[in-house]
């Protein structure tokens, strides 16, 4: 579904990420893991271009990404993204945030985009914050509700940058298990996620990053049970202890 | 001090006032229109948008509105051979002004607002210009609100130098009063308790108005 090769990212002199090759099947959930600086946020956000690549392809669903003769627009409306600060649209209502996608892109009637969201809001348990303002819900009730927003327009794809980074302890379980439902019902997904839990129970694969590459990848129970590269033996030595 | 002088002349200083507020209400109208152009012009990335907009606020915010006033009233007609009423110069020379003014106001609002709010709107398929239509400048313009606000009160107190070009705004008829009557001082401090009073209440709305928007809604 998603076919990443050769990708590159420079920021000026920095070099970020120094070939990526990688490829996402339907129906997997991909998670990213490794230190701090390695690039796996630059890495999603390279999926979807909001940043732009220095070299490479990504291709997604048999459009590339890169070509800019491609509506990148119409690309992004099958890649939904939540990010480590919800980044909800503070002046809206929840039900706001969640339809102003589907109408004004998608051209969605009201009704229906009313429709989705209120089953989206079911889903997530909190149909009762429809006409709540942003700031009037708790950090695991924005992620929430971020989620569901991205939902909204109906992507093929999901794509999760530290979705519970930013949270109180006691909301990460909440929020974790609206993506493991997620997951279950067979959405594409690619989680950046320091959740180790997380990945061994709904990961379909880990990638560990370092430097700006991939240093190793495979079956969750393969890579922490019996990593192979030194570097992940101590990245996850250091994690799975605290 | 002698105010009978009212009686007679008090139809002055009342169409005088209109013409001020007329003035600096489109004034400033017509100010945030051309300050948000001038505001996303100067952050886009093209280069030429850039630069007229920066060149354009630099011109303005570095000549005299005296000088800027003259140069329409006098040059555009004859620019655009067109005769244009003495009003609508006003309007253009104060508009055109404040937009610079109020084009760095925006464009500091913008530049306020966090860039995640932008990523979030193009992660959801939105066009650059609809996001920025409908998730940035409307938080932008909420931020801003007593920076415009207080463009508005800078305006109409500036306005009155459409006066030396015989616009019949407040100052102009104050004037014309004092010719009228002989009076040198009076008529003045009518002018002033006018000027005044209009700022005084619109600085009392505004905050009225910015106390209300952060208790009705908590959301920033
Ligand atoms: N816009 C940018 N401009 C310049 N440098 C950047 C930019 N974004 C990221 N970087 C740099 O690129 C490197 C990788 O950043 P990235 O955010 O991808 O790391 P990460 O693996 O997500 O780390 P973390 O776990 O801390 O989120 C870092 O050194 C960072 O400072
Ligand atoms: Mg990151």
């Amino acid at each position: 579904m998603i076919q990443v090769s050769n990708l590159q990212k420079k920021f000026g002199k920095l070099h970020v990420l120094k070939g990526i090759d990688s490829r996402i099947k339907q129906g997997e959930v991909v998670v990213v893991i490794g230190p701090s600086g390695s690039g796996k946020s630059t890495f999603l956000r390279c999926l979807n271009r909001l940043e732009e690549p220095s070299d490479g392809e990504i291709v997604f669903e048999g459009n590339s990404i890169i070509d800019k003769r491609n509506d990148i627009n119409k690309l992004r409306e099958k890649m939904g993204m939540v990010f480590q600060q919800f980044n909800l649209f503070p002046h809206m209502t929840v039900i706001e945030n969640i339809t102003l996608a589907p109408m004004k892109v998608k051209k969605l009637s009201k009704e229906s985009a009313m429709d989705i969201a209120f089953g989206l809001l079911k889903r997530i348990g909190l149909e009762d914050k429809a006409y709540a303002y942003p700031s009037q819900l708790s950090g695991g009730q924005k992620q929430r509700i971020a989620i569901a927003r991205a939902l909204a327009m109906s992507p093929d794809v999901m794509l999760f940058d530290e979705p519970t980074s930013a949270l109180d302890p006691e909301m990460v379980g909440e929020v974790l298990d609206v993506m493991k439902k997620l997951a279950a019902e067979g959405m594409t997904m690619v989680v950046v996620t320091h959740e180790m839990g997380f990945a061994r129970e709904v990961g379909s694969r880990v990638l560990f990053m370092d430097e700006g590459k991939i240093v190793e990848e495979g079956s969750p129970e393969v890579v922490f049970s019996e990593p192979k590269h030194p570097r992940t033996k101590d990245f996850l030595g250091k994690v799975l202890r605290c | 001090m002698d105010f009978s002088f009212l009686q007679k002349y008090y139809g002055f200083f009342i169409e005088g006032t209109s013409i001020t507020l007329f003035l600096s209400f489109f004034g400033v109208v017509l100010g945030v229109v051309l300050g948000v152009i001038l505001a996303l012009m100067k952050l886009s990335k093209n280069i030429l948008l850039k630069s007229f907009s920066s060149a354009y606020i630099e011109l303005v915010r570095g000549t005299p509105l005296l000088v800027q006033l003259y140069i329409i009233y006098y040059g555009l007609p004859r620019l655009v051979g067109l005769d244009f009423n003495d009003n609508t110069l006003g309007i253009v020379a104060i508009s055109l002004n404040s937009a610079a003014y109020v084009g760095e106001i925006i464009r500091a609002g913008i530049l306020s607002i966090d860039k995640g709010q932008l990523e979030a709107a193009r992660s959801l398929g939105m066009p650059h210009g609809m996001a920025m239509k409908t998730i940035i400048i409307p938080q932008a313009f909420k931020n801003i609100l007593p920076a415009l606000g207080n463009e508005f009160i800078v305006l109409i107190k500036e306005s009155s130098i459409v006066s030396v070009v015989g616009i019949h705004d407040l100052m102009y008829n104050a004037d014309t009063v004092r010719g009228n009557t002989y009076l040198p001082f009076e008529p003045l401090v009518i002018a002033a308790l006018i000027y005044f009073t209009i700022t005084f209440i619109l600085s009392k709305l505004l905050s009225l108005l910015e106390r209300r928007m952060r208790a009705g809604d908590s959301s920033i």
